[in-house]
């Protein structure tokens, strides 16, 4: 495997592996010494055009764990102000000797385009309201610890909130139905996609009809733009309809899971302290994402792919 | 490995009772040479080392019933010095559910080649602590070192041919010469 730009570049196979990977990672996260020699030499660069605090620090945790060396590039201090373009950056920092990028960016396909232009492995972490593959292996990783489900046929995911403008969704819809899931999206009309009808997931408008038939509630942050662009009327409408309150805590069934990306918009999408929740896995996402990271830069870096892919 | 390996191509070097009575043999020289089992910890190397070294294990804890003796496994594939000549195997994890430092650890493996497994598992094993001694127990011992390693304990010194192929298993010990190999 080359690169990871997308949860179906990854397919069901390479999906699997890397939750496997991930297993040998977290051990290694929970020794007294939790670093290992595998990436040794390797460097690993992240050019990061979005904020971001847990997938950046995730990742270059990750690569020291692995003993990789790691170059941040920071937009805001960079020759990017002097007018330097896109494929000059990477070209530049290509030549100082890379052997990954992990790249965010707000436009689609960036990934992509960078990887025309370096020899290095790509990795994205974001690019616009299109993929964001490692979020979805920290969530399948997280729901696979949780439930020690190998694949989650039967399982009824609900994925709640802006999906229109989430990445994070459309790798995660992806994620889970490769893994045998059933989702439903729910959100107002306006908040989804013009044309879903081609997705492999079934629509709801109203939280309180799915709520307690879910095995795992996904709550999306709704960014406070969206109603300066009339997505939504207030932000108090928002919360009483697709928030997740005390009341709608009490109607899941007993051993639902809820779930959150971050970063949390406390009193709009979640109404509750997520400590509350009996069954919340907002914290083991965090945590997790540090070993599924290891397990991406591995099996990219660690020369021949250990998943028995194309090296 | 496979059962193939025993068919008219492989030699057998050790019978199935061969191997059990050197791994009863070796229980009894880990007792000896460390005067009981006071602060002993078997860990054995996935995957091949990890059945021999509960088996180990097995015995001591006859041998000497008054302490359990701890046995781990460790997963030495993000330590190999070669990484990406071998994949890593997906499952066998790593598992030392006890402190290491101060203890005298009996490094289990199934076949001692090169010695290079056993390199990267002494720098594996510092992750867990400071042993105060690490020994190495091996089922056969096959030859062919490139690094300056020997075994404490031994079930058998089996001389190879470097193409050969060595499987050990509780079935018995077997080599299969490579025929793709020059002579």
């Amino acid at each position: 495997m080359k690169h990871l730009r997308s949860i179906d570049e990854l397919g069901l196979d390479g999906l699997t592996g890397l939750l496997q990977l991930t297993d040998h990672m977290a051990e290694i996260n929970q020794r007294p010494v939790p670093k290992v020699p595998a990436l040794r030499g390797r460097t690993v660069a992240s050019l990061f055009f979005e904020d971001s605090t847990r997938t950046r620090l995730s990742f270059e945790t990750a690569a020291k764990r692995l003993s990789a060396d790691t170059m941040t590039f920071n937009v805001s201090t960079s020759s990017v102000n002097k007018g330097e373009s896109l494929r000059d950056t990477v070209a530049t920092i290509t030549d100082m000797g890379v052997d990954a990028f992990v790249v965010r960016h707000k436009s689609v396909g960036i990934p992509w385009q960078i990887s025309q232009w370096t020899s290095a492995s790509i990795i994205n972490a974001g690019d616009g309201a299109h993929q964001h593959p490692t979020q979805a292996l920290v969530d399948c990783y997280t729901i696979r610890e949780a439930t020690h489900a190998q694949n989650f046929s039967g399982m009824k995911i609900a994925i709640v909130g802006d999906i229109k403008h989430s990445r994070v969704a459309r790798s995660n819809i992806q994620a889970f139905t490769l893994l045998g899931a059933s989702v439903v999206l729910v959100a107002p009309p306006t908040l989804l996609p013009p044309d879903v009808s081609h997705w492999p997931v079934s629509v709801s408008h109203k939280l309180d009809e799915i709520i307690d038939k879910v095995d795992v509630l996904y709550m999306l942050r709704l960014q406070s733009e969206r109603m300066a662009q009339g997505h939504v009327p207030t932000l108090r409408e928002y919360s009483e309809q697709y928030g997740l309150t005390h009341k709608r805590v009490l109607a899941l069934k007993s051993d639902a899971i809820v779930m959150h990306p971050g970063p949390m918009n406390r009193g709009v999408e979640m109404q509750i302290d997520p400590s509350d929740v009996k069954n919340s896995l907002i914290h083991r996402q965090v945590a997790n994402g540090v070993s599924v990271r290891m397990a991406v830069l591995f099996e990219l870096l660690g020369s021949g792919s250990s998943l028995g892919g194309q090296a | 490995m496979s059962k193939s390996e025993s068919s008219s191509t492989s030699r057998e070097a050790m019978t199935a009772a061969d191997v059990r009575r050197a791994i009863v043999r070796i229980a009894h020289e880990i007792v000896e040479r460390n005067h009981g089992v006071d602060g002993l910890a078997i860990v054995g190397l996935q995957r091949g080392g990890t059945w021999i070294a509960e088996e180990i294990a097995a015995q001591i804890n006859n041998i000497e019933k008054e302490v359990k003796v701890p046995v781990g496994a460790l997963d030495v594939s993000l330590h190999r010095d070669d990484i990406g000549m071998r994949p890593v195997s997906l499952g066998a994890i790593s598992n030392i559910p006890f402190d290491l430092s101060g203890a005298t650890v009996v490094v289990v493996d199934d076949v001692l080649y090169t010695g290079r497994t056993v390199r990267a598992a002494m720098e594996g094993l510092n992750n867990y602590g400071r042993p105060r001694a690490v020994q190495l127990a091996v089922l056969v011992d096959r030859g062919h070192r490139e690094l300056p390693i020997r075994p404490d304990f031994v079930g058998k010194n089996l001389p190879t041919h470097r193409a050969d192929e060595v499987s050990a298993t509780r079935d018995g010990v077997f080599v299969t010469p490579n025929p793709q190999a020059k002579p």
